[in-house]
């Protein structure tokens, strides 16, 4: 699969529809596509290029800014390995040591099965709850070695089925119909708020 | 090239304090140019006076004190406001151009032996002038594959790279092609296009001039010449009628590069690559360079004697039956050279610079003028009725793109099919071929143009329409009461220099009318009554009324519309003589082949589409025994009885000042004086408009044909530059969808295109571009394109379109 | 009031808070109570009580946000409200608990701020990597759309936005509020020059916008259901309410506190037992990073600051995103070191020339002296690299042994945003006090010379 498929390009319509100018969706889109096919394409981008009205070198140019778009397959599994100072300060980089030893693999490396990817990343927003990781972008907090190898187990034995495959974003998402748009439209077409300029003339709420 | 700030006036004029001195400066103007201006130059690579700023390489910090202690600021970012204390050269200011060059060269390869770019490269200069004095990196560094090509005539080697976002920026913002883009992020960031998708942009070239350091060469001058070794004269680009200014840079007689000039009035330093990369013509190897005679079936080479005796033989007989095609590829001098010949010499007013594809002379020269500037004015209001002129007149394009993304210019354009500038345009309304007229009047009735004065930029979108039907809408823009003003959009180089010359029907040299006579130009004779037109012309060749046609630098048979007419009228000719820099179509059924010299060999002026006079300037010699246009005029007039007496273009263009009106005040020294040109003055003539052009009623059985050109579509010169050459692609005809669908071919596929007695068969493929009821394809020079079945005398073509060949 | 006020956690220990009925249940009061207040009163009046309240912004700066609403252009319309919770500050945790357990009540606050200016349109920009985060929003959001929370004729009256959670994709820069607004067009995070893009007045497509913390709207909710006197109670006089603080590295009990803002003290959150409950192992304290890996660091010298935005500032340092570091006396400072300038490095967008290869030409001579192979002459040469993105005396903590004055914060830098300059916070912190760690890296090799650090 490359291109996006009718469904989610019927969703990728929702998700221009709410931004004010089309480029705006090029970030939501591009997780689509990964979500899509677990990895960032190059048919899939030129896809988008032609949804959002853009050449595809703006799409990959925002695109490969980002950390989490990967343009080669990875893992099903991403696992995130935090090694910034919080998660540092408590064992992150022996828990990176272990998993890369565990999986016979480096970091940004994958398994020859396609299980796993292993990525020494920067601080999580879990510094707290050190040393952390992420599997998909789902948290494990104060990972001992045994939790990891215990997680890696369980991965492989399919027993994590809250952990969905890798590029799914969120299970839930926003859904905003065309009907329930109040005000998204191109800048230039926006004036001043009614409940503005009715509190200016000094008139209650209605 | 030396990029300057372009000129500005003050108008709001406030002092800051540079370095100690106060100065006056423009209020809001970018301290950067300011200070430049105010002779400061600080250094930068990012910053470019004609692009937005970006402030990122942050070699312009300055210090500045605007009233809250001083601060390190970028000075390209920075807008001049009153009693700013501004120091360029503190010790501080030193450290950090210091370390921004220590930066910068800590990957750099330092391949400045093989780099194009060494000797005129900012990054070495700057090294030179503000760097320290080593580097103490020791570490790797980055390594790229290099260089990749990048497009067909553009290289990059990442490796050189500093990421000063200058070409990038002009993709997007300029070029409105981002098609070469940062990727990836930090120390990794590169410019790169995406996979298999070139950066293919008509204005490509323009990127590697900018670029400050060698990351970007253009293929056609890599490894050609070092900067040291080259000269340069400035000129002016013949490629299209916009006459953007350039530097012609040559070593040993050979030229090798042309670099955008900013001519503020004009190209603001720009060029289209068609432009820049036709040097590779001027030294072609397929020259015409020795002039020819036939005999019998073949043309031989000849001496310069012979040649003029025959060609003054054949113009010796009755004036009626002689005339002159094409004048715009000439100098203004060699044009007026060959306007007295024919008209003041031989006294045939049969003469026509335009090959059908334009708009009557005297209407253009009745019609106010607009300059680009004022065309472009910020915040006005543009009327485009001609051609897509991203393909014709590229430049023209990204100054009206310009006006519109970055001034507030609304822009209205009327086209049969979208065009480059359909997507930049305020609103683009389509009208079907014929109904130009009514288009106008129903866009200025429906009140959109506003009422302030209306900009008009006139032209032909297809040679398939009759210029009559355009001319029937100027006039309803000039009875509009409105304040209208027109730029005319005719495509050919110096077409409005040999009009202004008097190379047009009913015309004297100086926007004069032949019917009022002109005593100071002292020519032996002058013609009683106007001649014919380019139409008139090859059909009365074709009806065997004329004996001898002269091709100056013409090709009718790529460039006439009607191409059938063009083949009779040169096969008919008793005689038929040509003057040009390469063989061609047409040129084939000559009697009398004369080598001509060519760009960059000759000196002279040119006129461009404003009526700008610029100085031309010639930097080698003519390939073998080639000559100028005009001498050859005055050859062939005194084996006619009549010698003249220049002996240079400089002569010639003093005469004109002398005896053509409008141009009294074009002399050397004035031209000297202005590099942008002197805009020749508006004397404007009087018009009688026609009877508005009957046009046939839709045939809904018919698609309506639209023939413009392409950049890349035909061209003599284009097929001699082999950079450029395999850009051309062939013509495909384009459908609406829905039309295509009907034909059966939603993807396109063969078709065959009718119209009366004619056709040729082609490739078609949908464009949702085009409109239903319209059939729309590039010109493309060939005996299988349009040009098969376009009928001159039609006011529009129709056209059936069978699937299948 | 309680002993510690909770003003945005206050119900993160319900269970099912992140729900509308659980928002709408707990906390004390009706859910929606604030957008309510504020519907029954003008935007202007909203404005005026957040102004006289003095919320700090809690992403960093700890700007006012009723000061930086007001900065909008009078009659320029629309203007949007970005919401920053792209929380990626090393050390920092707190925007995603307040995402994962109390979506409603930032919703609300997006409510109440959109109400206040004006906004067309509110973007909640979630970090790309807190999956759980998204979905508890998009859940809230789904939810409140349904209720007529948000959307057209809020509560029936004339006030309508669209609030469109919006997925970041893993890139730190982008938290600064200039590249967030790159990045929410589509572009790559590089941030604008600040002047002229000041957001409030040419933000979000050119047009005036507003870019809060998480925390900052968070806040709302509480504001204009209990008055800006009541949250002036809180607090010290120059930064009322509460903040939110992340204690974490070498404490017994690391975790995320709601503190009085100018009261607590450092030595509060890292010994007292409601908080951090002291340093792992009772070790000694060895440094700590008071607001954030862009932080200078403090030492013991500066336990007893109490939390408060001005005098940090001028003991040399910030409070930030309130990510509080704890190092103790077995820290590798040149490995710490390292690691956070390693951070900087990968995290720079590109855009400014000393940034770019700054800060990667730090890491390389600070993986070069770690790993031994440092040279003497390259603890100078990296101060001079520092020096050419952060130019003259960076800030510092004082330290008085050595009668070193602090130099206070912020630094001066070449380039057009703080994150560069930062590369050089924990460099020029780590090397003024623990120079003799990173000479004897160099004269040593790999050893790690413990004693020198003491000395
Ligand atoms: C490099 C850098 C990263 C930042 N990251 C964040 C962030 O992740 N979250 C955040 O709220 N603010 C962050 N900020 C601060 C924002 O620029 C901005 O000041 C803040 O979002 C404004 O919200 P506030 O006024 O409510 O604090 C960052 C600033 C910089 C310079
Ligand atoms: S300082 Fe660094 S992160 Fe900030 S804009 Fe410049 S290059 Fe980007
Ligand atoms: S020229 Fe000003 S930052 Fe580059």
């Amino acid at each position: 699969m490359a291109r996006l498929t009718p469904e989610n390009e019927a969703l990728a319509r929702d998700v221009i529809a709410r931004y004010p100018r089309p480029k705006s969706a090029t970030i939501p889109l591009c997780h689509l596509a990964q979500e899509q096919d677990g990895h960032l394409t190059d048919e899939a981008m030129a896809h988008i290029a032609e949804l959002i009205g853009v050449t595809p070198a703006e799409v990959l140019g925002t695109a490969s800014f980002y950390e989490m778009f990967k343009r080669e397959p990875v893992g099903r599994y991403v696992i995130n390995i935090c090694t910034n100072i919080s998660c540092q300060l408590m064992g992150g980089e022996d828990l990176l040591a272990h998993a890369e030893a565990t999986l016979g693999i480096g970091a940004g490396g994958t398994t020859d099965d396609g299980m796993f990817t292993i990525e020494d990343v920067e601080c999580i927003a879990a510094c707290t709850e050190a040393p952390a990781c992420q599997v998909n972008y789902r948290y494990q907090h104060k990972v001992t070695t045994e939790d990891f190898d215990r997680l890696i187990a369980d991965l492989r034995a399919g027993r994590r089925d809250d952990i969905p495959p890798h590029g799914t974003l969120g299970k839930v998402r926003q859904e905003l119909r065309g009907d329930q748009i109040a005000n998204i439209t191109a800048p230039e077409q926006q004036s001043e708020p009614v409940w503005i300029t009715r509190s200016e003339q000094g008139s209650k709420t209605p | 090239m030396a990029e300057k700030p372009p000129p500005i006036e003050v108008t709001d004029p406030v002092t800051i304090t540079l370095d100690g001195t106060p100065v006056q400066v423009q209020r809001g103007d970018l301290l950067i140019d300011a200070a430049e201006r105010a002779g400061t130059y600080i250094p930068r690579f990012c910053y470019h006076s004609r692009m937005n700023p970006v402030g990122m390489c942050r070699m312009c910090l300055v210090e500045v004190d605007a009233g809250r202690g001083p601060s390190l600021q970028p000075s390209c970012m920075l807008e001049c406001s009153p009693d700013m204390v501004v120091v360029t050269d503190s010790d501080l200011v030193k450290k950090v151009q210091e370390g921004v060059l220590e930066y910068l060269l800590l990957n750099h390869p330092l391949d400045c032996p093989v780099c194009d770019k060494g000797g005129e490269c900012p990054l070495q200069d700057h090294t030179m002038a503000y760097g320290p004095g080593e580097s103490r990196w020791l570490e790797e560094k980055r390594h790229y594959a290099k260089p990749v090509a990048i497009s067909e005539t553009v290289y990059l080697d990442r490796e050189r790279c500093i990421l000063c976002d200058r070409c990038t920026r002009f993709a997007k913002e300029v070029a409105g092609d981002p098609l070469i883009h940062f990727m990836d992020r930090g120390a990794a960031t590169q410019v790169n296009t995406f996979p298999d998708d070139p950066f293919a942009s008509y204005f490509s070239g323009n990127t590697v001039q900018i670029c400050p350091v060698g990351a970007l060469t253009a293929k056609p001058y890599r490894f050609k010449a070092r900067p040291w070794d080259l000269s340069e004269v400035e000129s002016t680009c013949t490629g299209c009628s916009v006459g953007c200014r350039i530097a012609v840079q040559s070593s040993r007689n050979e030229v090798l590069r042309y670099m955008g000039v900013d001519s503020p009035p004009v190209n603001w330093g720009w060029v289209c690559d068609k432009g820049r990369f036709s040097f590779e013509a001027v030294g072609g190897n397929r020259r015409l360079t020795e002039p020819q005679v036939r005999k019998g079936d073949v043309l031989v080479a000849a001496r310069w004697s012979d040649a003029l005796d025959a060609a003054a033989a054949a113009l010796r007989g009755d004036p009626s039956r002689i005339a002159v095609l094409g004048g715009a590829r000439l100098t203004n001098e060699a044009a007026f050279a060959w306007a007295r010949l024919t008209k003041g010499v031989i006294g045939t007013d049969n003469v026509d610079a335009q090959l059908g594809d334009g708009l009557p002379a005297e209407l253009l020269l009745s019609l106010p003028a607009a300059t680009i500037d004022q065309t472009c004015e910020p915040g006005g209001t543009i009327l485009y009725l001609g051609p897509d002129p991203k393909e014709e007149l590229p430049v023209l394009f990204l100054r009206l793109k310009h006006a519109v993304l970055e001034d507030r210019a609304r822009l209205f354009e009327l086209a049969p099919a979208d065009t480059g500038l359909t997507r930049y345009a305020t609103r683009s309304l389509r009208y079907v071929p014929g109904a130009a007229a009514a288009a106008v009047a129903g866009l200025l009735a429906g009140g959109e143009l506003g009422d302030g004065p209306i900009r008009v930029v006139l032209g032909r979108a297809s040679v398939a329409e009759s210029a009559a039907t355009i001319v029937d809408a100027a006039m309803v823009l000039v009875g509009s009461g409105r304040e209208v003003t027109f730029l005319p959009a005719l495509r050919r180089a110096n077409v409005a220099g040999a009009i202004d010359m008097g190379l047009s029907p009913a015309l004297l040299p100086g926007r004069q009318k032949l019917s009022a006579g002109n005593a100071s130009l002292g020519w032996p004779k002058l013609p009683a009554e106007g001649g014919l037109d380019a139409t008139g012309i090859l059909q009365a060749a074709a009806d065997g009324h004329i004996d001898t046609l002269v091709l100056l630098g013409a090709d009718p048979l790529a460039d006439f519309p009607d191409r059938a007419l063009a083949e009779r009228a040169l096969t008919t000719a008793r005689t038929v003589i040509s003057l040009d820099t390469f063989g061609n179509d047409s040129n084939r059924h000559a009697d009398v082949v004369l080598a001509a010299a060519g760009f960059a060999e000759v000196s002279g002026t040119t006129t461009n589409l404003e009526g700008r006079v610029t100085a031309l300037e010639a930097k080698v010699t003519p390939p073998g025994t080639a000559r100028a246009d005009w001498s050859i005029a005055n050859e062939i007039a005194e084996r006619l009885g009549t010698e003249f007496p220049e002996l240079s273009p400089a002569d010639l263009t003093a005469e004109i000042a002398r005896v053509a009106p409008s141009h009294a005040a074009v002399t050397s020294a004035a031209l000297d004086a202005a590099p942008d040109g002197i805009v020749v003055g508006a004397m404007p003539l009087t018009y009688e408009a026609p009877e508005p052009t009957h046009v046939p009623a839709v045939d809904s059985y018919s698609l309506r044909l639209v023939a413009g050109r392409s950049l890349y579509g035909t061209g003599t010169v284009l097929a001699h530059c082999p950079s450029s050459a395999p850009l051309a692609k062939p013509s495909v005809l384009r459908l609406a969808p829905a039309e295509a669908a009907r034909l059966g071919l939603p993807d396109g596929g063969r078709v065959r295109v009718v119209s009366n007695d004619r056709s040729f068969v082609c490739d078609a493929a949908p464009d949702p571009g085009v409109p239903e009821g319209i059939a729309a394809m590039y010109l493309d020079g060939s005996a299988s394109g349009p040009t098969a079945i376009i009928d001159a005398a039609a006011a529009v073509t129709e056209v059936r379109v069978e699937a299948g060949s | 009031m309680s002993d510690v006020p909770r003003i945005v956690s206050s119900r993160w220990d319900v269970p099912d808070a992140h729900t509308l009925d659980g928002y709408r249940a707990s906390g004390g009061y009706e859910g929606y109570a604030g957008l309510r207040a504020a519907l029954a009163t003008s935007p202007r009046e909203v404005a005026d009580v957040v102004k006289e309240a003095t919320l700090l912004g809690r992403g960093g700066a700890g700007f006012p946000a009723g000061v930086k609403w007001g900065f909008c252009p009078p009659g320029v319309w629309p203007r949007y409200i970005v919401v920053n919770g792209d929380e990626s500050e090393p050390g920092t945790y707190k925007d995603r608990v307040l995402m994962e357990r109390d979506p409603h009540q930032l919703i609300e606050g997006c409510l109440i701020a959109a109400y206040a200016i004006g906004a067309a349109q509110v973007f909640l920009y979630v970090r790309g990597e807190m999956a759980h985060a998204q979905e508890r929003i998009a859940a809230a959001l789904n939810e409140a759309y349904a209720a007529n929370l948000v959307g057209r004729n809020i509560c029936g009256t004339d006030f309508s936005v669209d609030i469109v959670l919006h997925w970041g994709a893993g890139a730190y820069i982008v938290g600064e509020e200039t590249a967030l607004i790159e990045s929410l067009e589509g572009n790559r995070g590089m941030p604008r020059l600040k002047p002229p893009f000041f957001p409030a007045a040419k933000g979000l497509y050119m047009k005036p916008t507003i870019v809060n913390n998480v925390e900052t709207l968070s806040n709302l909710p509480w504001i204009l259901c209990n008055g800006s006197d009541a949250y002036k109670e809180i607090g010290s006089d120059t930064s009322p309410g509460t903040r939110l603080v992340a204690v974490s590295g070498h404490v017994k009990k690391p975790g995320v506190f709601e503190i009085p803002q100018g009261v607590t003290t450092y030595r509060d959150l890292f010994y007292d037992d409601r908080y951090g409950g002291g340093i792992r192992d009772d070790n000694e304290l060895k440094a700590f990073i008071p607001g954030g890996g862009s932080a200078p660091w403090f030492f013991p010298e500066q336990l007893d600051m109490a939390l408060e935005g001005r005098p940090v500032g001028a003991a040399g340092s910030m409070l930030g995103s309130g990510a509080i570091v704890v190092m103790d006396e077995t820290t590798d400072m040149v490995k710490a070191c390292l690691r956070l300038v390693r951070f900087f490095a990968r995290e720079s967008c590109g855009k400014c020339t000393p940034c770019r290869e700054g800060t990667s030409w730090e890491e390389k001579i600070l993986q070069r002296i770690y790993d031994g192979h440092g040279r003497p002459s390259d603890v100078d040469a990296l101060l001079d690299v520092a020096d050419n993105i952060s130019p003259g005396p960076y800030p510092v903590a004082a330290w008085e042994a050595e009668g070193l004055a602090a130099v206070p914060f912020p630094p001066k830098q070449t380039t057009i945003c703080p994150l560069g300059p930062s590369s050089v916070a924990p460099i020029t912190s780590a090397l003024r006090r623990f120079r003799p760690e990173f000479e004897a890296r160099i004269t040593r090799g790999n050893s790690i010379p413990l004693e020198a650090a003491h000395g």
